[in-house]
Parts: structure tokens; C-alpha cells; sequence
């Protein structure tokens, strides 16, 4: 982003990559998927790099209202300064408190999540993705609660499943009842309380019932989970754990 | 003498609806004593309150369940038409006064009023056998033993007692049987009395009419007293409910006032404060006891009818956690109801009593297993919202007494550090791009 103020350009968007999207093995994955996406498009895109910051959700959701606004105030103050107009993100944590929670402290952005991004880039047919190794392959799809129940974003990732023309099968708790990973309200980075069972592998047996081949996911969190959840019950042999964006780079062969 | 009953019938009712104004009165006092709210979105609001409130739309989505809700919820509402009558002969010694006036169209209404009777007696029953005999899992949660399930099959009882009273009072009635217009239902009831007396008919006709109104007024004092207050407060709760989406959760202005403090060179950290003006206290961070809470939180308690749809969607609780939102719902309202009663007996003023709703009541481990899915709100079909009351204890646990699980503690200090929730220095975070 610093290199394009200093040429004096604006990009279209900013990639905003998210605390797992640049650190976490697995979800640096996706975020390799989704620029090598971004580029074929041939969107003009930006990231903050050594300047993005946590958003502070987990801070919020762990009772931190403090931190979160320090968080917040920081960030905003380096987007406001570079003029950020659009946002992209593959993290429904970051893209739910970008777009509802930034607002009353100054930051105001069109913030989209990257399935509602991808989507809009292959109506305008600047992606073109048509089937490819998933046509006709058994997945499911497991609703973020920050992308589904939280901002009511259900289509747009069974939208590019469908552009793959995949079978997509729903699990029996799904959309707005679909059923938590477990990682949600800073649960991700605290163990559970005592119980019965953990959430990830409730939510990982109920995607096990519909049999797929491919549990895609839309969020680096529940990807986590689930693909924790999956190696629990033995089955990563027969499932794969799969951002939306990886299928896409990966059925386009990019 | 012969104005007697219209007397006794004026009292009874002078009795009933003061004892039960006497209660709301302090329902109201004790919503009113959380924060104020702002209310914007007027016109989202009213549109909330016809889909959801009135159109029952989150009622359905469980079919079974929701379509017998809305036989009992127009059963209510239009058999309600039957108890003005009711009113107007009680106190003016008349009999049937609508049948005089809407002619042929009082044996549409009354038959109407019948076969919807039959529907919610058939529905209640059902509904006392998927609580006492199937035993539905959301029933028999630890936060349903005793009185919750006392409760709420008493409720069941009562609409039992006051719908068969109502049928078997037309049944009885000889003149409405005689007009057999609108006795749809009460003509198979009556023909079981074939053999009785005209006299004893009337004395049973009687005595189910005075018993279906006294009833009538018991249930609703009982209203107060049970979890069934939602029958009126579900219309004004969904009308405060949330407008906003599900995940944007509340900003706190008092941090927000502290960390623009914090960013502004120019604001001198140790300026007294200007002169005449009264130092305020500086109101604590998240909440408590029911005292921090909103007004639509503390009305969000009282709405609540323990149907435990939140409870049964919860993964905390599926997966055995001792969470379950519809607990934190009752145990809101207990509090305040204990809080209401410290008010009344020391004339208005609240004595502490060193108890609070954190910790006597909720305790921090059902806070700390929830992972703000906002299930519990998207099941709640009148809109209430136990996930923001979890927030806000969340929010005085760690703000206020630094009582956050450790591994937690790590998170915000890596946070706080590195801008990221693990131990990674944040010059690192492109380095996935030469990855």
C-alpha cells in the first residue's frame, strides 16, 4: 500500500490478509489461492503488509473492549491515511469488524468478504472459472457464523461451488442454523470448557454424515477446526478441508 | 338484591385487572432501572414487529411446534372477542348482548370461536405430551427442574380448564343451543347432557360461565408470577430488537472517549477537571448485575417464555458445556425480580444486599464457553439476545477484574505486542508472499 501512495495511485482494493491469512501454515494457503485469483482477474490490488494489525476482534470478543479500540484506532488511522475506500478480506472475523464495528470509530470502507469479491469479479466475467477437478465431486459447505448468521451472507460461496459444478450437499444444520466450529468469540485460542465433546468434532461428524469428498469452508478459523476435526476422526485420508478460494485457484489450474 | 351478581361480577373484575395493573407496574419500574436506550429505525422496528411478533415468522421455522403456536396464538387472540362479551352481560345482567345485535353472524363468530377452541385444546394437550411423556430434550434441561416445569405445565392446565369451561358452557346453554346457529362444536358436548334437567343445565351453564372468567382473571394475574408475560411483551420486545446485523456487537463510548484520549497529543492527561463541574463516577466497564444492563435486556428477560429453542442450537451446550442462554435469560430475570423485591421492602431504595447476577447467579464458566455464534439469537423467536448479555459480563470480567481464562491473557498480550493473537513479530506478516 506505502509503495502505491508513494507512486501516487490508488489500487481497486485492499487485500486485507487477516492474522492467520499471514502467519497460520495452513490459511497462508488460501491467502497464495486467493491473490494468485486476485491476479488473474487482473485486480489491482494492495495489502498493508508490516502494517496491517490484528483487527481486535478476538480482544472484543474476550471482554477487551479496551484493546479492540486501540486495535481499531490504529488500523483505522493507517487506512484513513492511504485513502482505503474498498476492502477485501478472507476472514469473516476481520470482514465482519471492519464493515460493522470500524464504522463508529471512524472507519468506513466498503468491506467485502472474498466469496462475495470473487463473485462479483465472475459477474462482471473478469474470472472465468468453469468446472475443472471438482465437477460433479460430493462437497458440503460449512457457513462461517461471522459471514452467515452475523451479516446474513449465505449465497455467495454456494455460488462459486455451484460455478464449480460440484454436487453440493448441505449438512442438516445449515445457513442460519448451521452449527458453530468452535472457534468463534476468541474460543480459538483458549481450550474448551469441560463438557461432553468438543464443538469441531460435533460440527466435523455432521459433515462426515453427507459424505463428501471436500468440506469447503470460508473461513481460516473453521478451517482449522474442521480440518482438526477431521484428522480426529480419521478421515483425512477421505476428506479434504478446502477454502472456496483454494478450490477455484486449484479447478482453474492457476 | 337482584344486581347483586353484576356487583359481585364488577369487583371481581375491579380486583383481577388492579391486582394485575398493581404487578406490570413494577415490571415496568424494574426494566426501568437499567440503561437507557436510543431507538432509531423506527420504520425497521414496526416492520419487525408485524413479521415477527404478529406474523409469527421465526415461530414456523420449526413446523411441528410453530403450527400449533399459531392455533394457540389466534385462539387467544380472537376468542378474546368472546370475553368482551362476557364483560358487558357480566356487568349489565345481559345475556349474549352481541347475539341481539349481529344476528346470524354471531353463530359464524361463536362457531368460529368453537372449532378454534377444540384446536387449542387439541394442541395444548399435545403440547403438555411432548413436555411430560416424549420428554423433548429442551424441556429437561437442568434449568427446567422444579418450578420452570411446574410452571409451565400449570400454563397448560389453565388453557385446558378455561377452553373445555368454554365449551361446555355453550353446550349447556339451552337457548344457544336452540338457536343452533355457531354451536359447531357444543351441539356433540350438549347431546352428552341429553338427559339433564333444564335447571340443572342452566346451573352448570352458570357456574362454567363464572368459573371461565374468574379464570379467566386468575390467569391473568398468574401471567406475572410465570414466564408467560410474553403473550404481551413479545410485541414491544421485538419492536427493541436488534435492527443492526447479528455480528456487530456493542461499542463501548466510554473507551472509545479514553482512546481518543490516549491518541491526542494535545489533551493533557493531568487537567483537572473544569472548575464548577461535578466529578462523575466513572461508569464501570461491562456488566454485573442487571443494573448495567439495558432496558431492552432487562425486557428481554421478562419476554422470555423458556421455550429453550436458543438452548437447543447453542454448540456450547450441545456439546455438554454448562452454557445455555435460556438459563442466563431466567437468571436475569430472577435477579431482577430479587432486585424488585429489595426495592419494595426498603420503599423504593435498594439495599445492597451482596449478591449480584455475576457469580451468585451466572457464573464466569458458562460465559467463558460461548463462541458468540449468535445462534441463540437467530433461534429466538422474539427477537431476544443473550449473547450481548454474555459480552457485557465478559467485558466487566476482564476490564474490571482482570478475570480472563489465562490462555486468553496470552492471546491479548500477543495482541497488545504483536498485533496478532500469536507469538509472531508483525514485520513477519508478508513474508507468505516469498513463501
Amino acid at each position: 500500500m506505502a509503495e502505491y501512495m508513494a507512486q501516487g495511485k490508488q489500487p481497486e482494493v485492499l487485500f486485507w490478509v487477516g492474522c492467520a491469512g499471514s502467519f497460520d501454515d495452513r490459511a497462508k494457503k488460501i491467502t497464495k489461492a486467493f491473490v494468485k485469483l486476485l491476479h488473474n482477474a487482473g485486480v489491482d490490488f494492495a495489502v498493508l503488509g508490516t502494517e496491517e494489525s490484528c483487527t481486535g476482534d478476538p480482544a472484543k470478543r474476550a471482554g477487551n473492549e479496551f484493546l479492540f479500540q486501540m486495535q481499531a484506532a490504529t488500523n483505522i488511522e493507517v487506512m484513513n491515511a492511504y485513502e482505503v475506500k474498498k476492502v477485501v478480506t478472507a476472514c469473516p472475523h476481520c470482514f465482519n469488524t471492519i464493515q460493522n464495528e470500524y464504522p463508529q470509530l471512524g472507519g468506513n470502507y466498503e468491506v467485502m468478504h472474498h466469496t462475495q469479491f470473487l463473485k462479483s469479479l465472475m459477474n462482471e466475467g473478469r474470472l472465468k472459472v468453469e468446472g475443472g477437478k471438482f465437477k460433479g465431486k460430493r462437497i458440503t459447505f460449512h457457513d462461517p457464523c461471522y459471514l452467515g448468521r452475523a451479516n446474513g451472507e449465505y449465497e455467495a460461496p454456494r455460488d462459486l461451488l455451484r460455478k464449480l459444478e460440484v454436487e453440493l450437499v448441505e449438512m442438516k444444520r445449515c445457513k442460519t442454523k448451521g452449527l458453530c466450529c468452535g472457534a468463534g468469540g476468541a474460543q480459538m485460542f483458549k481450550e474448551a470448557e469441560p463438557g461432553t465433546k468438543e464443538i469441531n468434532i460435533e460440527r466435523t461428524q455432521e459433515a462426515i454424515e453427507v459424505k463428501p469428498e471436500v468440506i469447503a469452508a470460508g473461513c481460516p478459523f473453521c478451517n482449522t477446526m474442521m480440518t482438526d476435526g477431521v484428522k480426529g476422526e480419521n478421515k483425512e485420508d477421505e476428506i479434504e478441508v478446502m477454502d472456496v478460494a483454494e478450490m477455484i485457484a486449484s479447478a482453474a489450474d492457476l | 338484591m337482584q344486581y347483586i351478581p353484576n356487583i359481585i361480577f364488577l369487583l371481581l373484575l375491579i380486583v383481577g385487572v388492579g391486582y394485575f395493573t398493581f404487578n406490570i407496574k413494577k415490571v415496568i419500574r424494574n426494566i426501568k432501572l437499567g440503561l437507557p436506550v436510543s431507538v432509531s429505525d423506527k420504520g425497521q422496528r414496526w416492520a419487525n414487529v408485524g413479521r415477527i411478533a404478529i406474523g409469527q415468522s421465526k415461530m414456523v421455522v420449526r413446523p411441528v411446534s410453530g403450527a400449533m403456536h399459531i392455533i394457540v396464538y389466534l385462539g387467544f387472540i380472537i376468542i378474546n372477542i368472546e370475553v368482551l362479551e362476557i364483560i358487558i352481560d357480566g356487568l349489565f345482567g345481559t345475556h349474549r348482548i352481541f347475539s341481539s345485535y349481529l344476528g346470524s353472524f354471531y353463530g359464524v363468530l361463536i362457531g368460529t370461536f368453537e372449532i378454534l377452541a377444540l384446536l387449542v385444546l387439541v394442541s395444548v394437550i399435545v403440547f403438555w405430551i411432548r413436555r411430560n411423556i416424549i420428554k423433548l430434550k429442551r424441556f429437561m434441561s437442568p434449568e427446567m427442574k422444579g418450578w420452570p416445569k411446574n410452571d409451565g405445565n400449570a400454563i397448560l392446565y389453565f388453557e385446558m380448564v378455561l377452553m373445555s369451561l368454554f365449551l361446555i358452557m355453550n353446550a349447556t346453554d339451552v337457548h344457544f343451543q336452540e338457536m343452533d346457529n355457531g354451536n359447531v362444536i357444543s351441539q356433540y358436548i350438549a347431546s352428552w347432557f341429553s338427559g339433564t334437567s333444564e335447571g340443572t343445565l342452566h346451573i352448570i351453564e352458570r357456574a362454567s360461565w363464572w368459573i371461565h372468567i374468574t379464570g379467566i382473571l386468575i390467569f391473568l394475574n398468574y401471567l406475572y408470577f410465570s414466564k408467560h408475560l410474553h403473550i404481551m411483551l413479545a410485541f414491544p420486545n421485538v419492536f427493541f430488537g436488534r435492527v443492526t446485523p447479528k455480528g456487530q456487537f456493542k461499542n463501548n463510548e466510554a473507551v472509545t472517549k479514553e482512546v481518543k484520549m490516549m491518541m491526542d497529543p494535545n489533551i493533557d492527561p493531568f487537567a483537572a477537571p473544569p472548575a464548577g463541574e461535578e466529578q462523575a463516577v466513572p461508569a464501570k466497564f461491562g456488566a454485573s448485575d442487571v443494573m448495567d444492563l439495558t432496558q431492552v435486556q432487562l425486557l428481554n428477560a421478562y419476554t422470555c417464555t423458556e421455550c429453550g429453542r436458543c438452548t437447543s442450537e447453542c454448540p456450547a451446550n450441545i456439546t455438554g458445556k454448562k452454557l445455555s442462554p435460556r438459563k442466563i435469560m431466567m437468571d436475569t430475570r430472577d435477579r431482577l425480580e430479587e432486585v424488585g423485591k429489595n426495592l419494595d421492602a426498603n420503599k423504593g431504595v435498594f439495599v445492597p444486599d451482596n449478591k449480584q447476577l455475576l457469580g451468585d447467579y451466572i457464573s464466569e464458566e458458562e460465559l467463558w464457553a460461548c463462541t458468540s455464534c449468535n445462534a441463540c439469537v437467530e433461534a429466538c423467536p422474539v427477537s431476544i439476545d443473550p449473547l450481548s448479555i454474555i459480552m457485557e459480563m465478559r467485558q466487566y470480567l476482564v476490564m474490571e477484574k482482570s478475570a480472563a481464562p489465562n490462555e486468553l491473557n496470552v492471546t491479548m498480550t500477543n495482541i497488545e505486542n504483536n498485533g496478532a493473537p500469536w507469538p509472531f513479530n508483525q514485520q513477519d506478516r508478508l513474508n507468505w508472499k516469498n513463501e
